[in-house]
């Protein structure tokens, strides 16, 4: 029971401030902050309890029970859980502590901290959900935080749109997501995951009639349907394509919250689920070779994005689409130990990376443009060396963390068949593709000589502690997770799952030539950009037509624009004026001017004149009197 | 050889419509008034017959009240007719439309 | 022959009556009204209404049409336009009472059965026609008696006042 307060100091801390945040103001931090801290405390501990391979299973309350449906709250803590609970606690530990130095001074100093508060709440309550409804409800609370994050500068109409894209984005998934719950209802009869779980083997076979109400007979499997409604959600969640316009978009918000949700926690919502659900999705092989098509597209995608961005946020963004992209490649191959195992060390150097750069906006004075910036390195230290580690996990350098779990995660690959070949040859190209345009990053931001704005030259310089000490919590974490021997913790969780085999042939093989490809994309970005700056350009002239594809993220924002948003605000456009103006006001409005227009007609009986009210009577006479004579 | 009820009730009938018409048709005042005069004779006239017919003396008694009422009513009517004559110079009914919206 | 006396009555009543609403003059309207009233009086006789008879002359042509002289001669009415502007549809309406009464009567078969005739002999009683209806009125018909009275007391009043000189100028406007 004590576990349950995991979740709870985080909410108590979002109602205090939420109640007091006038009062509170610039001291927000002083109720958020012990709060996570706290919750890492007791995260620590579940995580030694259920570290010898037994499960905690807290029921909290039965909300309501409506004919075959009952409603649980309860936490489930599996190894999985547990890793989570330490992610979460640690990244927004970190993160709080970064704010108060990030948000120093701004006047949504308060209610930044209540919102991440809540987010964390949100967050832990998700992976600690033992039931589908409860992971629901949690689902959309994390997507409104983000909403609310997003949005935190709200004065700006570009914040504004890109939080509602967020919502409105993550809606569409959320959609499917929905169906998916209650398909499973309708075939398992219950949301607890357990029970589910234990009749998903009996289940297997079954199979849903779609076309049913149309007296059509269109089979399809119920659990793939499941699986594939299920997993729209995270299409949504985790900013696989297609649904992953939103992410890019998502940078609006203030940096530490880029590190927060849309690298180390919110996005890895959709992973989580997959793994989760690990034994419904290994009773459908369709589904999970969906999964895996759809992480090997997203991967490839944001890769070929961050190549071209100039926004350094933006490039962080996409290469965190694109390491979404490998970990649900991973799960949708079985290997849901080196997805996982992936999405905690990517947690930590990209956190760091985001962090990383918010360091930098603060020192130019929130310039975003790497093009402006450059010869950082020597008055940014601790941001630059901890950045530098920070993209060689991301770039798989060996003896990071990030090259043993993508090392892991390309092997379990590798083993997953012809499929999972072919996406591993993809996952080594975009591992280089990723060292290229991570030390592209780090070469024209830190590097080189300083296009720095001449009226902030003077004044760059470092941030203070709270900045930096979490920068360099996170730099020990990037490769230090490597070796904690996370994939065997996680193997509790799912059994059944094989450890990719270390030894043999095929391993060494991938570990070389993922390490070669990482290698030589740090060295191509640093002849690119250190020794022979005008190949980019002649590159970029060359290439013209892939250039801006890359560039402009493959016009698929500008696609959806054209056969979704547009005819949409079109319709509503014409509904409005057609239907709502003209019909519906008009017809109120038209009434009023009837009743109007009939008192005006009928003053002119009125003439004052008493011969014509004689007149009236006798013609009121005569109709009676015809009346009667007719009938 | 005695007259049917029939004709009393056509002429009365006949007289009360001149009489309406008379009424709804003139603008003088005064022939107005004479007009309704018309009426309340048709009026008298039918129960004056009904009264011979039926051997009850009851219409003949109601004609002596009509009678009355109808003296009453044409002093009345006359005094406000010199009355609006005083203030419009005019008894055309239709200078008098102070009954206007 | 008492048809015949009814039918010249009869006419008499129908062409005065026309003459009284067709005519320009005022006073010559009023002149054919008093012909009416002579002539209803001789209907009231045949049916042997005879006291009603006298007093219609005494008060319809002695009293109101002397009246309507005074106002008339008082009043200098100059000739005006005759007909107002919704004499067309009146005259319509006229028509269309007069047919409906036709067709009410023809399918109520008061025109196409036997004449209703007086019954005979009971109305020659000794005692006559004054006699009796002084008789009722002062018996059964007290009541509306004296209201009558009362009325005629309120038009006297009325007519006094309304046309007092001092009352209506400080009204007017």
């Amino acid at each position: 029971m004590l576990y349950a307060l995991i979740p709870l100091l985080p909410l108590f801390a979002f109602i205090v401030i939420g109640l007091f945040g006038h009062r509170i103001k610039d001291h927000a931090h002083l109720i958020a902050v012990p709060a996570v801290g706290l919750s890492f405390v007791l995260s620590l501990l579940a995580f030694s309890d259920v570290a010898s391979g037994h499960v905690l299973e807290i029921p909290l309350y039965t909300w309501a029970t409506s004919g075959e449906l009952t409603i649980r709250l309860g936490l489930y803590v599996d190894q999985l859980t547990a890793a989570m609970l330490l992610l979460v606690t640690i990244v927004s530990g970190l993160v709080h502590v970064y704010t108060i130095g990030y948000m120093h001074g701004e006047p949504g100093y308060a209610r930044f901290f209540g919102n991440i508060a809540l987010f964390t709440f949100s967050m832990l309550m998700l992976v600690m959900s033992d039931n589908f409804l409860q992971l629901f409800v949690f689902w959309e609370a994390v997507g409104l935080c983000s909403y609310l994050l997003i949005g935190h500068w709200y004065e700006r109409a570009s914040a504004r749109a890109a939080a509602t894209k967020a919502f409105l984005v993550n809606r569409v998934g959320d959609f499917g997501f929905m169906l998916g719950i209650l398909l499973v209802f309708v075939v398992f009869g219950t949301l607890q995951y357990q029970p589910v779980f234990g009749q998903a083997a009996a289940h297997s076979s079954d199979t849903v009639d779609l076309l049913g109400a149309l007296g059509g007979g269109w089979e399809v499997s119920a659990m793939t349907l499941i699986c594939l409604l299920l997993f729209v959600g995270a299409v949504g969640k985790s900013a696989q394509v297609p649904l992953h316009v939103w992410l890019p978009d998502a940078m609006e918000g203030p940096t530490p919250i880029s590190a927060l949700i849309h690298a180390a926690t919110m996005v890895t919502a959709g992973v989580f689920m997959v793994a989760r659900l690990a034994p419904l999705y290994n009773l459908s092989p369709v589904a999970m070779d969906v999964v895996a098509v759809v992480g090997g597209l997203t991967m490839v995608v944001g890769a070929t994005i961050a190549l071209t961005q100039t926004d350094i946020k933006r490039v962080v963004a996409y290469s965190t689409l694109s390491q979404l992209g490998y970990m649900m490649m991973a799960c949708g191959l079985g290997g849901y130990v080196s997805g996982i195992y992936h999405l905690l060390t990517h947690g930590a150097f990209k956190a760091l990376l985001f962090l990383g750069c918010g360091s930098v906006i603060l020192a130019v004075h929130h310039e975003q443009d790497m093009r402006r910036m450059g010869g950082l390195k020597e008055k940014l230290p601790v941001t630059y060396w901890t950045f530098i580690i920070g993209s060689l996990a991301l770039a798989g350098f060996p003896l990071t963390a990030g090259f043993f779990s993508k090392d892991e995660l390309l092997l379990s690959a590798w083993n997953a068949g012809a499929l999972g070949q072919t996406l591993t040859v993809l996952g080594i190209l975009t591992a280089g593709l990723t060292a290229f345009y991570s030390f592209r990053l780090v070469f024209v931001t830190f590097w080189g000589e300083s296009h720095v704005d001449p009226h902030h030259a003077d004044h760059v310089h470092e941030p203070g502690k709270v900045v930096t000490v979490p920068l360099l919590v996170l730099a020990v974490l990037s490769i230090v997770t490597g070796y904690i021997g996370i994939p065997d913790f996680l193997q509790h969780a799912f059994p059944g799952s094989e450890g990719a085999g270390h030894h043999g042939p095929a391993a060494t093989v991938i570990m070389v030539v993922a390490t070669l490809a990482g290698l030589i994309g740090i060295a191509a970005a640093y002849l690119f950009y250190v020794k022979s700056p005008d190949i980019p350009e002649r590159l970029m002239t060359q290439w013209q037509t892939l250039y801006r594809l890359s560039l402009n993220k493959w016009y698929v924002d500008e696609a959806y624009d054209k056969t979704i948003v547009g005819p949409t605000f079109r319709i509503a456009d014409r509904m409005w004026k057609k239907v709502d103006i003209a019909m519906i006001d008009g017809a109120v409005n038209g009434i009023a001017r009837g009743f109007a227009w009939w008192g005006w007609v009928a003053r002119f009986i009125q003439t004052g004149e008493t011969q014509n009210y004689a007149l009236g009577m006798t013609v009121g006479a005569v109709i009676i009197l015809t009346a009667y004579v007719m009938l | 050889m005695n007259v049917p009820v029939e004709f009393y009730l056509v002429l009365s009938g006949i007289v009360f419509l001149i009489g309406l018409v008379g009424v709804l048709v003139r603008r003088n005042i005064i022939i107005i008034l004479l007009s309704i005069e018309l009426m309340l004779n048709a009026t008298n006239i039918n129960f004056v017959a009904f009264s011979s017919y039926l051997g009850n003396l009851a219409g003949q008694v109601f004609v002596f009240f009509a009678l009355t009422v109808a003296a009453a009513e044409v002093a009345v009517g006359l005094a406000i007719i010199i009355a609006l004559y005083r203030h419009h110079e005019s008894i055309n009914v239709d200078d008098f439309s102070l009954l206007k919206w | 022959m008492e048809t015949l006396i009814f039918f010249y009555f009869a006419g008499v009543i129908l062409l005065t009556a026309t003459l009284v609403v067709a005519l320009r003059n005022p006073i010559y309207s009023a002149l054919s009204l008093l012909v009416m009233f002579f002539h209803v009086a001789g209907l009231y006789v045949m049916l042997h209404a005879e006291f009603l008879a006298a007093i219609q002359i005494i008060v319809y042509a002695g009293a109101i049409l002397v009246l309507y002289l005074f106002v008339v001669m008082l009043l200098n009415i100059k000739r005006e336009e005759r007909f107002s502007k919704q004499g067309g549809v009146a005259l319509f309406l006229g028509i269309v009472l007069l047919a409906e009464a036709v067709i009410l009567g023809i399918s109520r078969g008061i025109f196409v059965g036997p004449a209703h005739v007086p019954p005979q002999g009971e109305q020659e009683t000794s005692v006559g026609n004054t006699e009796s209806i002084g008789e009722i009125l002062y018996s059964t018909y007290l009541f509306p008696f004296e209201i009558a009275s009362l009325i005629l007391l309120v038009a006297m009043i009325g007519a006094v006042i309304l046309t007092k000189k001092g009352i209506l100028e400080s009204k007017s406007p």
